[in-house]
């Protein structure tokens, strides 16, 4: 066959995808068991989705959460911290951890042939860490090494200033590693009562996806949880969680001297997942800043060669999350940079409305891209966890695409104007002050906010 | 437990590999040129990676950028280069095969006609700013550059990292980029391969008419070194940078990829500081706190490799204890092997490695990925199985042979990163190194 190449061959119709079934049930406990067949590769996925996170620390405790979610592999039941390691390594699993605002989430992927052994782990990590205050000492040393190590990550140290200007006094208004004052603050009771208040059924969904089935699945885990029976107080939930005000700053400069490049975070305060127009700004995103070929990428990479990449995001919290862009740039562009990015949000608000092009695109990653988000047991689980966070309808994932397909152009467009607002944008900017300082002044964000030296 | 494939050479000479998948409605297609920064020369470090981003910009017959079209159909897309090879894939809707394919044999054939000067230039800043983030504001960030300049001759090339020199990559020319594909990018230095919800033969055949027709080009001259010499005398280096905290690496020639030893000290590296109950994690971080993260690996490549350890000092604890530990451990795993449970613990880690290796058709490290590595490294995509069987089939003794041939204290090079202004802080005889 002679091949055409005057123009591009057009891709059939999509292919069909069926979100596989999640079936959900509930022991008498409150704890909720949801499981996933994918019988692809002879793995099992468990993740544990507890609804207590970063949010959840104590104010002067800030940290807790992540210590805690830290010290769940330190020991539990009759296992030390090596030997609960050595049995994790004998059969092959794979063990990770992340604690973020709203949730922690205790995963592990294993050979189905262990799964038996490994959810029976992970069970006793959950409902009996040791919580020793050995542990807990060595644990916190080492998260305050890592405190000290930030202050050389720009990307660390952009995040930080970012979410300290734009949530103030908020239960979101710090990261989940916490302060150097809350870590040196908080004692082993601290830990155990955040353990015995959080740490309980009704507060975590455990979901299982791998090479089994349903019953299968449900069944291993009703084995290793099925007879645990903690109760605590119900804890105040972040989706009740008021947005914080508006900051007065607009632009806050943490010197870096001699930094090759500036790293930038320009946002302000948007709305929680589970806002009605979340899907809109799905959309919009992928034409903003979301994928490659989006404006704001298009502009500041592929055009004018000032960054190896931008990107924006809607960040997705149970109570209200930023709307926010990240880059790392040039020194010498750090003010033309954050001009044109102020310029591209503002423009995408309707002087330069969302055309059909692009909404095709910015709909295509999310509705012809996918299936390829659920190749994984790992990946369906997290697709489970999501759900089970921001309680979203049994039917999400199976309505998906046809409720990003209904959206249109100029809807995309005043999702932008509503919920985008140049003249609320905060900008972060870590690095160097004699490099920057003077070619921001034409900006007209005011007087940069100065956040000293990285400490 | 495999990698099932059909394998077909065509004439121009490009290998097509073809594994099926219908787990998931989307396929894989993974371009692999056997060239990498192994194929620079001095004063041009750098140009391998350079050239992979050329190959996004456009080619004669779409030359509106390479993202477009195929993010328009729903693709995730990317692209990678090392010392040894450079790939490319996206990850398609089954029913956009035909426009992933059309796409890399319109660069792969066509790709100089619709190079200009602003796209290089573009490109080119585009790199110096992932140098900046990726190296140059990172801490720690240049620490690779400063040990496989040591480890290896100014003329060997694997002296210079992948990212190359700032001013290398400044003395590039649009010439260079014309020889650079006429040497390197054709169907006989390719190979591609494909993995998802397709016909297998019918996949092939739709390959042979996009790519088919491409020329075949002269195959490049196989990079080949002399063998750096054996180092018998510790090297100590220092090196001062934006960090809080000091860190030591230690660096060792080791074998190349899938050579007598590499997967023993794979496993070795493993048994050092894969996990908490490793010997270095255990030693240095969980009894003696000296250290607050420390890891070991092996890198092995085509030509040679080299063997790493790191770790980070804890507040207030010197280089020269973290060297003093590890040494002592590194030496009780030469004396004594390793333990049944450490080598039962390293092959179930290995097992389950190579299974979760098989849940992706795409992406880097998926199947295709893997078939093509197998293919263009061995000439022998079924390598999957015997790859594992490396992991295996290794005991004690071969574990412990293995270190002690490669891991000699006289054969390292040693780095110290200190904090600015703090030298005094690295190991005793240290030389500064340059590097930027």
């Amino acid at each position: 066959m002679a091949v055409d190449r005057s123009r591009l061959p057009a891709p059939g119709d999509p292919p069909a995808y069926q979100f596989p079934p999640i079936l959900r049930r509930t022991l008498a406990s409150g704890l909720r068991v949801w499981t996933v067949e994918h019988r692809a590769v002879p793995l099992i996925s468990l993740l544990v989705l507890v609804k207590r996170g970063a949010s959840a620390d104590p104010s002067g405790e800030e940290g807790l959460a992540a210590i805690v979610g830290d010290l769940l592999d330190e020991g539990c039941g009759d296992l030390d911290a090596l030997e609960l390691h050595e049995a994790l390594g004998r059969i092959g699993a794979q063990l990770e951890t992340e604690v973020g605002s709203d949730a922690t989430l205790l995963g592990l992927t294993v050979l189905s042939r262990f799964a038996e052994r490994g959810v029976g782990l992970v069970a006793s990590m959950t409902r009996d860490p040791r919580l020793d205050v050995r542990d807990f000492e060595r644990v916190r040393d080492l998260r305050l090494n890592r405190l000290v190590q930030i202050r050389d990550m720009p990307p660390a140290l952009a995040d930080r200033a970012f979410t300290e200007l734009v949530y103030g006094a908020h239960p979101y208004g710090h990261l989940a590693i916490g302060s150097e004052s809350g870590l040196r603050t908080m004692a082993i009771d601290s830990v155990r009562a955040f353990h015995a208040a959080a740490y309980v059924p009704a507060n975590v969904t455990v979901i299982a996806a791998g090479d089994a089935t349903h019953d299968g699945l449900a069944a291993l885990v009703e084995r290793a949880f099925g007879d645990w029976t903690a109760t605590a107080a119900p804890i105040a939930d972040d989706a009740a969680l008021a947005a914080p005000p508006a900051p007065s700053t607009r632009l806050a400069v943490l010197h870096r001297a001699g930094a090759a490049q500036s790293e930038l975070r320009i946002g302000h305060m948007s709305v929680a997942r589970n806002h009605p127009d979340y899907l809109q700004l799905l959309v919009l995103n992928m034409v903003l800043g979301g994928q490659f070929v989006s404006r704001i990428n298009m502009n500041l990479r592929e055009d004018k060669g000032y960054t190896y990449g931008a990107r924006t995001g809607f960040e997705a919290r149970r109570g209200p999350g930023p709307f926010l862009l990240q880059a790392s740039v040039q020194s010498e562009a750090t003010a033309d940079a954050i001009r044109e990015s102020i310029g591209e949000i503002a423009a995408i608000r309707g002087d330069r409305a969302v055309t059909r092009a692009e909404l095709e695109t910015g709909r295509a990653a999310l509705t012809l891209g996918y299936p390829r988000n659920f190749e994984t047991a790992e990946q369906l689980a997290r697709a489970a966890a999501q759900m089970a966070l921001h309680e979203l309808p049994d039917d999400y994932y199976t309505t998906f695409v046809p409720r990003v397909l209904a959206i249109d152009e100029q809807t995309v467009t005043r999702a932008a104007a509503r919920h985008l607002d140049p003249a609320r944008l905060l900008t972060v900017v870590v690095g160097d002050r004699e490099r920057v300082d003077s070619a921001l002044v034409p900006l007209e964000l005011g007087e940069p906010l100065d956040l000293g030296v990285p400490a | 437990m495999n990698i099932p494939f059909i394998h077909r050479t065509l004439d121009n000479g490009l290998d097509v590999l073809v594994h099926e998948d219908h787990n998931c409605p989307i396929v894989a297609v993974n371009v692999w040129y056997h060239v990498g920064s192994k194929n620079e020369v001095p004063g041009r470090t750098g140009f391998a990676h350079l050239f992979e981003h050329l190959m996004f910009e456009g080619s004669e017959h779409y030359d509106h950028g390479y993202f477009q079209p195929l993010q328009q159909a729903g693709a995730s897309l990317n692209g990678s280069t090392n010392a040894d090879r450079t790939n490319y894939w996206e990850v398609v809707p089954s029913s956009a095969l035909e426009l992933a394919l059309w796409m890399e044999s319109d660069r792969m054939g066509y790709l100089l006609p619709a190079l200009t000067d602003a796209k290089f230039n573009n490109q080119r800043d585009v790199v110096l700013n992932e140098r900046r983030q990726n190296y140059e504001n990172r801490p720690y960030g240049l620490a690779g550059m400063a040990i496989v300049s040591e480890l290896y001759p100014p003329d060997h090339p694997y002296h210079w990292l992948t990212i190359g020199a700032a001013e290398d990559l400044r003395a590039a020319h649009l010439d260079d980029v014309r020889a650079f594909f006429q040497r390197y990018y054709h169907p006989r230095n390719a190979s591609i391969a494909l993995a998802g919800a397709v016909d297998a033969d019918a996949a092939l055949r739709q390959v042979e008419d996009y790519f088919g027709s491409l020329p075949a080009g002269v195959e490049p001259h196989d990079v080949d070194p002399p063998v750096p010499a054996a180092r018998t005398a510790e090297t100590r280096l220092l090196l001062e940078d934006r960090v809080e905290l000091p860190r030591l690496y230690l660096a060792w020639h080791s074998p190349s990829l899938f050579a007598q030893d590499d997967a023993e000290l794979d496993l070795a590296a493993d048994v050092l500081a894969g996990g908490k109950t490793s010997r270095l994690y255990r030693a240095l971080v969980y009894d003696q706190r000296v250290a607050t993260e420390v890891a070991a690996s092996q890198n092995s490549r085509e030509l040679c490799g080299y063997f790493q350890v790191v770790a980070t000092a804890a507040p207030g604890r010197s280089l020269a204890e973290l060297e003093t530990s590890i040494s002592e451990e590194m030496d009780r795993v030469c004396a004594d092997g390793p333990t049944p449970a450490e080598i039962e613990r390293g092959i179930a880690q290995a097992e389950a490695h190579f299974i979760s290796r098989l849940q992706t058709v795409g992406g880097f490290g998926g199947k295709s990925d893997q078939l093509n590595a197998y293919h263009v490294f061995l000439g022998d995509a079924s390598f999957f199985d015997r790859d594992l069987a490396r992991y295996r089939n290794a005991d004690a003794a071969g574990i412990t042979r293995a270190a002690t041939r490669w891991l000699r204290r006289q054969a390292r090079v040693s780095l110290s990163v200190v904090p600015l202004g703090k030298p005094e802080l690295a190991l005793t005889g240290s030389m500064p190194v340059a590097v930027s």
